[in-house]
């Protein structure tokens, strides 16, 4: 999701400098390295390396023992990912060219939005790179999630995989019910939501819900004004991005007195962000948690009336 | 143009802003909507978008807008310097570092008042240090250049602090504290704020008699009974509370406090007690059609306000750099 591309990149931004030395480095490596490369196209790759949370997760998932050689730093945070605790077996990299260029990889994975500087780098150092974007669907997501087992030479695993995905949405039961769905708003830091084609609304319609950035015709992660929200007046408010408790401008929105009112002494619905960051399997379980909430409000409008 | 006529203008000129300022948001309820969500309420939405949205902005927008303007020409009469302005003193960057360290290190989690009692405290060390390093007989140049070092330093204290907050939307905060906004605040802000704001207009009101009698020269102030420490210190504790408080809430907006008095000055007859209401409400005004014209220009993009007050100050900055330019070389 971009949001979460941004504060990778913010987190990246930070260590920007000094990379000319590093630059100066890998370009001297490179020389010595470019002979060990390239041989086996065919054979299935054994240094993999990952630069991206959403790849780290699917090639955990996927990879043989022995195959996968490094995971990015986020793949560790136990917020941003639902694997952390597998993730610690790997060494850690922070997706800068030098590290990865040590690590001496066959195959790295990288998302679209991986910190442009050193993909381009490893490119021009002649490593095999393969960039994800980030599933903005389902479909998308058995797709991302199939090129990872070709990629891999797991495809039968991608299969097992995506049969588990289809199994655990299958159990969840579509909106049946006649009439209008709830409207479900998603309200993340800094009054930003998620409008059609993107992974987030995919989550919540699937879910039984409308999503309110879909219905004011939005599209992507983009703004949406509290006094918008307010007088959509919807029937659940999902709050999510909300990294870390350290505070921020960013995280008044939540305590807005407008936002309250509406909430009526409730909270924000919330369901844990390292379930909607990445498409994978996983993501029913967005889904599952999600949709709990739907016929609770379909009872209580009920009663209401 | 009398003065009082003047006056009337411009509280005229304020009503019709903060008019304006309710009537215009992304959820374009119509008119009578609005009125109704004010006013009686029964309509659950319009009802929270107007009090609880609109009105705290509006409010803010006029506050902070005369505090300004007030603190500008205070402190133009005071210093008796045509350049001096919170902003320009560096007396807002400073106000944001104070309020930037309450809010990240969750200080003002724990203790509502820290946010505005920092800022303040950040406020009153800017005048203080300004005081010692120009006293209040300085040339432009050295105000200048004593503002230009303040307002650097409190930047880069400012981005430091935001760069090691472990939020990762702290480092583009940076943009707010640096150019204001008043986006999204809520009646909070207006209860954290307001009380030291009204304090301060109080204390800098009460100028008035001593900035008219320094315009002839300390000596002669003091001779009319004029007690200078005291006006010192209400100049400093009055600019402080009332700016540390909006910078507190809005980020530090600049220009405002410049170009208002120097607009208002040849109309007030270039005196500086009559000129502190002038430029209160022509800095309220000024701040509200900033805010409804970020509004205008960009819906939804939480368009800054210092964006928009640079645009038409730093200009007038140019202008008054030329016109004053025998003076500064």
């Amino acid at each position: 999701m971009i949001i979460r591309a941004t504060l990778i990149a913010v987190r990246l931004a930070a260590r920007i400098n000094g990379r000319g030395v590093r630059l100066l480095a890998a370009a001297c490596a490179a020389v010595m390295l470019a002979g060990s490369m390239a041989a086996h196209a065919d054979a299935p790759p054994r240094r993999v390396v990952s630069m991206n949370l959403c790849t780290d997760q699917l090639a955990m998932l996927m990879a043989d023992e022995g195959q996968l050689r490094s995971v990015s730093h986020l793949a560790i945070d136990p917020e941003s990912s639902v694997l952390a605790e597998q993730a610690r077996r790997f060494p850690i990299n922070h997706g800068l060219a030098e590290e990865i260029f040590m690590m001496k990889p066959d195959l790295i994975l990288s998302g679209t939005f991986t910190n442009r500087a050193s993909i381009a780098m490893l490119k021009r150092l002649g490593f095999r790179l393969e960039e994800f974007p980030p599933s903005y669907s389902f479909p998308e997501i058995r797709e991302q999630m199939l090129r990872m087992g070709r990629l891999l030479h797991r495809e039968a695993r991608a299969q097992e995989l995506i049969g588990e995905l289809d199994r655990q949405l299958a159990a969840i039961p579509e909106w049946i019910h006649g009439g209008r769905r709830p409207l479900a708003a998603l309200h993340y830091a800094n009054s930003y939501t998620s409008g059609s084609g993107t992974l987030a609304s995919a989550i919540v319609e699937r879910s039984g819900f409308e999503n309110l950035g879909s219905r004011l015709g939005l599209t992507g992660m983009v703004r949406l004004p509290l006094e918008v929200l307010v007088n959509s007046a919807p029937d659940l408010i999902i709050g999510g991005l909300r990294p870390g408790t350290a505070p921020a401008l960013a995280y008044q929105t939540f305590e807005h007195p407008a936002l309250r009112a509406v909430l009526d002494g409730g909270e924000l619905t919330s369901i844990p962000d390292r379930y909607w960051i990445c498409g994978a399997p996983f993501t029913a379980q967005a889904v599952r948690l999600l949709s709990a909430h739907a016929p609770v409000l379909k009872a209580e409008r009920g009663a209401a009336k | 143009m009398s003065y009082r006529l003047l006056l009337a203008a411009l509280a005229v000129l304020v009503v019709l802003l903060f008019a304006i300022s309710l009537l215009i948001g992304p959820a374009g309820l119509d008119v009578g909507t609005s009125i109704a969500g004010l006013l009686n309420g029964d309509n659950e939405a319009a009802r929270l978008v107007m009090r609880e949205i609109r009105l705290p902005r509006a409010i803010l927008g006029l506050a902070i807008g005369a505090t300004l303007g007030l603190s500008g020409a205070v402190l133009q009469g005071y210093l008796r310097n045509p350049l001096a302005d919170p902003g320009v003193l560096g007396i807002s960057a400073s106000a944001s570092l104070g309020a930037v360290i309450a809010l990240y290190t969750g200080l003002s989690g724990a203790f509502a008042l820290a946010l505005p009692l920092m800022a303040m405290g950040g406020a009153v060390a800017a005048v203080v240090l300004i005081q010692l390093l120009s006293g209040t007989h300085a040339g432009t140049l050295t105000l200048i250049l004593s503002g230009v070092a303040i307002t650097s330093l409190s930047g880069a204290l400012t981005s430091l602090a935001l760069n090691l907050s472990p939020n990762p939307f702290a480092a583009v905060e940076i943009l707010f504290w640096m150019l204001g906004s008043l986006a999204d605040r809520s009646m909070l802000h207006v209860y954290l704020s307001l009380p030291f704001m009204l304090a301060g207009w109080v204390m800098l009101f009460a100028l008035g008699r001593a900035l008219d009698a320094l315009t002839l020269g300390a000596d002669v102030a003091s001779s009319m009974g004029i007690r200078l420490r005291r006006t010192q210190w209400l100049a400093v504790l009055g600019t402080a509370a009332s700016v540390g408080a909006a910078t507190a809430v809005a980020g530090s907006i600049s220009f405002v406090g410049l170009i208002v008095p120097h607009l208002l000055r040849p109309l007030v007859g270039a005196q500086p007690s009559r000129l502190l209401t002038a430029s209160a409400l022509g800095g309220a005004a000024l701040l509200l059609a900033s805010d409804i014209a970020t509004r205008i220009i960009a819906p939804g993009r939480d368009l800054k306000l210092g964006v928009l007050t640079a645009i038409v100050g730093a200009p007038f900055f140019l202008w008054l750099v030329i016109k004053n330019r025998r003076n500064v070389l």
